[in-house]
């Protein structure tokens, strides 16, 4: 029996919709969510009298099924569906069995891994892949999208809609075992599931629940790719690790009243053991092959944060040197500014502050409030009290969202006092 | 004490599947809640949407009713001391939140 609030109909309505979109072709993707909208009315309208059945995942495929066959047999000749199961839709014979395979687990499991693929079109921006896989395989509505990258629901019903149209447009799901462009597109996938992650772990929505349902999400998804040989890779396995050990460390992000709270105010007990293992184990896996992708290098910078029992006790060379091959990887000033504060740890504010000085493009962090919020913690952690103050300020104009300001005005008024 | 019959009219169901699942939760604490004040008799039954209206020998499919909000989705039956009490209870159906309502009947008393 499902408890309540365990979001039965949004996990089933992705499954569903994989598994249809292969009967149905992907150009009928718009028919395929109808079906779903009809058996969740029905699952309503007799489970909210009867009681829910004692497995109502099984309930609501069924009832998908059994809807998808009537629609088959009703509109053989009508529309034209899945080209790849062409004739065998066509025949009361092979027609039953054919539905139902495509309702067995493994093959849904399959259909949600190629319908994450093609969600990640190289003709759609990141952020609206992700929008998509939000909507199409979590069954987030169009307003709870909007909500969680809190954006305005008209721009985000543009975006879906748009990117559903691209969906499609193209002629079938994208296919693992034969595509040749696997290992690109598995690329975007990674790209996407990592913004996804990011939206819940960064996010700026007020709601804890909010955020970490989009991460408990995220991670599902990326957990398919290790269902599929060719998408079971040792970069997938650094990206599930890095969000396991980033997962673990979010209940202490925000403290109970919806404050961000900063690392070394963390409660480290807090932080969730399962996952950091899991983690652990998932880092160990990833290291098979002879490349080293960005996601390695993260995975082993939080798995040595969420292994350190203090901020002191952090392996911060470490952390140093892993940010030194990040940057070489890919240069970015955010990530040199992550390695400078990291600097600050191992040698000192004096060494931390050089260290932002030396940062190429700076200038290209001039809006990014994290950026003054650095500088202001090394000049507190130097007694230079105004200088602090100043930055915190610089930072509180620069914040994003409520959350940020009122950390950075709280971080202001510390130094001042 | 006597019998009243509930019939959920209407209700739209475009609603995302965290709405539904949200709707699924207030309808089972809201018979919860019924049954625990020894109120329900019967939870009733669900109704297909489709149906059809025979009248003067004419047989009309799928019915009259061309407005989906005055359909009828299901009944129920309560015990209540009087039809205040009954309407009183009915305020408190999630039917509602989806813009359908609950017509509250009198079940005839038969007298000896």
């Amino acid at each position: 029996m499902a408890e309540p609030g365990d979001h039965l109909f949004r996990r089933e309505a992705g499954r569903m919709v994989a598994a249809l979109t292969r009967l149905f072709g992907v150009h009928n993707l718009a028919l395929a969510e109808d079906v779903v909208q009809d058996a969740f009315v029905r699952a309503l309208e007799v489970w909210k009298l009867h009681g829910m059945p004692e497995n109502p995942s099984a309930w609501l495929m069924a009832t998908a099924k059994n809807r998808a066959l009537d629609i088959l047999r009703r509109e053989r000749t009508a529309r034209i569906y899945a080209p790849e199961l062409g004739r065998l839709l066509e025949s009361e014979w092979t027609l039953a069995p054919v539905v139902a395979e495509a309702f067995g687990e493994s093959a849904i499991r399959d259909d949600q891994l190629r319908m994450m693929f093609s969600c990640c079109h190289p003709q759609l921006p990141e952020v609206a892949q992700v929008a998509l896989m939000l909507n199409i395989l979590c069954g987030f509505g169009v307003s709870e999208v909007a909500s969680a990258f809190l954006s305005k629901r008209a721009a985000m019903e543009k975006r879906i809609a748009r990117g559903k149209k691209v969906l499609a447009g193209s002629k079938r799901l994208f296919d693992l075992s034969d595509d040749r462009d696997v290992p690109e597109r598995l690329q975007a996938v990674q790209r996407a599931l990592y913004l996804f992650f990011n939206e819940g772990y960064h996010g700026a929505h007020a709601e804890l629940a909010v955020r970490s349902e989009l991460c408990v999400e995220a991670m599902r998804l990326a957990e398919l790719l290790l269902a599929h040989p060719r998408a079971a890779t040792p970069e997938s396995h650094a990206l599930i690790a890095l969000m396991c050990f980033n997962a673990a460390r979010l209940p202490t992000r925000v403290d109970a009243s919806g404050n961000l709270s900063p690392l070394y105010e963390q409660d480290r007990t807090l932080w969730d053991a399962l996952l950091i293992a899991k983690g652990e184990a998932l880092l160990d896996r990833s290291a098979t092959g002879d490349s080293v992708s960005e996601f390695h290098l993260e995975a082993a910078i939080a798995s040595l944060h969420a292994r350190a029992p203090t901020m002191e006790e952090t392996s911060w060379p470490m952390i140093v040197t892993l940010y030194d091959t990040l940057l070489m990887m890919h240069p970015s000033p955010v990530v040199a500014l992550n390695r400078a504060i990291a600097v600050g740890q191992r040698d000192g504010a004096e060494s931390g502050l050089a260290a932002i000085e030396a940062i190429a493009d700076v200038e290209r962090l001039a809006e990014y409030p994290f950026y003054f919020a650095a500088l202001g913690e090394l000049e507190q952690r130097l007694g230079r009290t105004d200088a602090a103050r100043e930055h915190f300020l610089t930072a509180k104009s620069r914040a994003r969202n409520p959350m940020e300001r009122r950390f950075f005005e709280r971080r202001a008024v510390e130094a001042a006092g | 004490m006597s019998d009243f019959l509930y019939l959920y009219r209407g209700g739209d169901s475009n609603r995302t599947p965290e709405e539904m699942q949200k709707t699924m939760e207030k309808w089972t604490s809201w018979f919860g809640d019924l049954g625990a004040k020894g109120k329900l008799k019967a939870i009733g039954e669900p109704l297909e949407r489709t149906g059809r209206v025979v009248s003067k020998r004419t047989t009309i499919t799928d019915g009259p009713y061309a407005e989906a909000k005055d359909l009828v989705g299901g009944y129920s039956i309560v015990t209540t001391k009087d039809i205040e009490e009954a309407a009183k209870l009915a305020e408190g159906c999630p039917i509602f939140d989806a813009g359908g309502f609950v017509e509250v009947r009198p079940i005839m008393q038969m007298s000896m």
